[in-house]
């Protein structure tokens, strides 16, 4: 039963990555015993399972999962949101307005007009319907300030790293709030304008060099470097 | 247009452009080039210039043409005003939308297609500069930009053709050799799988030479694919050298 890839190594669709009693992970397929990659990404074996990391990849809404995104579309009986995925999510109007509604009276456009961001949980979503999303939660609904940053959706764990100590870190070192949308939209929202530009900075240093190793220490490393030079900025 | 000329071959065996029967034009393959598409290759094979671009899996419009229990896959292959001598009407002609199929048919089995139902998947194929086997360069670039877009595939497609010069069966033909040659043959190459996908003749062969044109294509599409793996992981290979 061998493996024809070192752990970590970078795989492209369709490389051979084991052969034999294996189990197929995330972006892998089983044809003949044999197990392949089908994305671009690195390898993982773990015990008998393969997995690839893929360093390229969409979001596939998954219930249970908080996202971010966009109000696109005002409806008679809700709001379609793009979560940058390959479906539309809908938000429906009983589930924003704990009130009864009527179509003919209330605007919902007052309420959540297109251009808005919402966070928000996804409920419900299979095959054959589109992904519906919920705002009855606490720390759900539209967002009024703070920025936003995309990143591909597979780095979000590399982003909250082991048990939190990647995101910690960002979070401690420049005082911000930060969201991470299941679907790669991350809510940078700080006291200052430095703060949060320093938190993005840091977001976008992982998704490029997501796939290298140290990198927990070269994050905080980096912002303590940012934070002296703005300091010094600051004086003159 | 340049006069026909009398021989493809010389005395030395050689082409038109220096090359020997079973050799390949130079190639150079980048990936990612295109910042607004989800994926994106480029492909400098001889003369010929290509972009690929993919967009998706997205919502497909007009929604009617969306199936229910798959992605529905659409390709458009066309060539820019300026890619040839004579100008081209930009407008797609018989030949654009042939190809368009042809590019698509040979992805098709490449690709996951029933992960995303209900979605569509877009290839924007774009000859900036043709000189012969623009389709085969095609598939490779749009293969490529699948790949980069992250969208989940059995393999890479490679492509390369073959063909009939002077009597000669040759392999990676230019402009010159398949207007004037007597036949090509495009093969489209699902490496790992060993599976061909396009399988395409133009002109005249005998059964023995077509099945040589085929195995010298085969081997062609077997040297491309490593530069194609090669593209698609410079990508991220870079970024981690300048860290190191």
């Amino acid at each position: 039963m061998p493996t024809f890839f070192e752990r970590r190594q970078l795989v492209t669709p369709g490389d051979l990555l084991a052969e034999g009693a294996y189990i197929p992970g995330e972006n892998t397929y089983k044809e003949d015993k044999k197990i392949y990659a089908s994305r671009l990404g690195l390898v993982e074996y773990e015990d008998k399972k393969v997995n690839v990391v893929a360093l390229r990849a969409f979001y596939v809404p998954k219930v249970g999962d908080t996202v971010v995104g966009t109000i696109v579309e005002v409806g008679f009986n809700g709001w379609t949101v793009d979560i940058s995925s390959p479906y539309l999510a809908l938000l429906r109007a009983s589930d924003v307005l704990s009130r009864p509604f009527r179509p003919q009276r209330n605007d919902l456009s007052e309420v959540l007009s297109i251009g808005d961001l919402v966070i928000a949980k996804i409920v419900a979503y299979d095959r054959a319907h589109d992904p519906q999303l919920t705002v009855g939660e606490p720390g759900l609904g539209k967002i009024t300030r703070g920025q936003v940053v995309e990143i591909t959706p597979s780095k979000i764990p590399r982003l909250i790293g082991r048990k939190g100590s990647m995101i910690s870190i960002i979070k401690e070192e420049t005082g911000c709030h930060i969201i991470l949308g299941h679907n790669g939209i991350i809510l940078v929202t700080g006291k200052s304008l430095e703060n949060e530009q320093l938190a993005m900075m840091a977001i976008r240093k992982i998704e490029e060099e997501s796939h290298t190793a140290g990198l927990t220490d070269r994050i905080a490393q980096m912002i303590q470097e940012e934070k002296t030079k703005q300091e010094g900025g600051k004086e003159k | 247009m340049s006069k026909k000329p009398e021989k493809l071959i010389d005395k030395k065996g050689l082409r038109l452009d220096g090359r020997k029967a079973g050799e390949l034009r130079p190639i150079e393959i980048e990936v990612g080039v295109l910042p607004n598409a989800d994926g994106s290759a480029y492909i400098h094979q001889g003369k010929n210039k290509i972009l690929a671009a993919v967009y998706g899996p997205r919502e497909l419009h007009p929604k009617h043409l969306a199936l229910p229990d798959r992605t529905v896959l659409r390709c458009r292959y066309h060539m820019a005003p300026f890619s040839v001598q004579e100008r081209k009407s930009p407008a797609p002609s018989r030949r654009d939308i042939e190809l368009s199929k042809v590019i698509r048919e040979a992805l098709e089995p490449s690709v996951f297609l029933e992960y995303y139902p209900r979605t569509g998947i877009d290839i924007y194929v774009e000859v900036l500069e043709a000189d012969g086997g623009t389709r085969c360069a095609s598939i490779t670039a749009a293969s490529l930009s699948l790949a980069d877009a992250g969208v989940p595939m059995q393999d890479l497609v490679v492509a390369c053709a073959a063909g009939k010069v002077d009597d000669t069966i040759v392999l990676d033909l230019m402009d010159t050799e398949d207007k004037v040659g007597e036949a090509d043959v495009p093969v489209a190459l699902m490496p790992n799988l060993n599976a061909i996908t396009l399988l395409q003749m133009d002109g005249i062969l005998s059964l023995e030479e077509f099945e040589k044109a085929v195995n010298l294509a085969l081997e062609g599409c077997r040297k491309i694919y490593p530069m194609q793996k090669e593209a698609l992981k410079a990508k991220y290979v870079n970024v981690k050298e300048v860290e190191e």
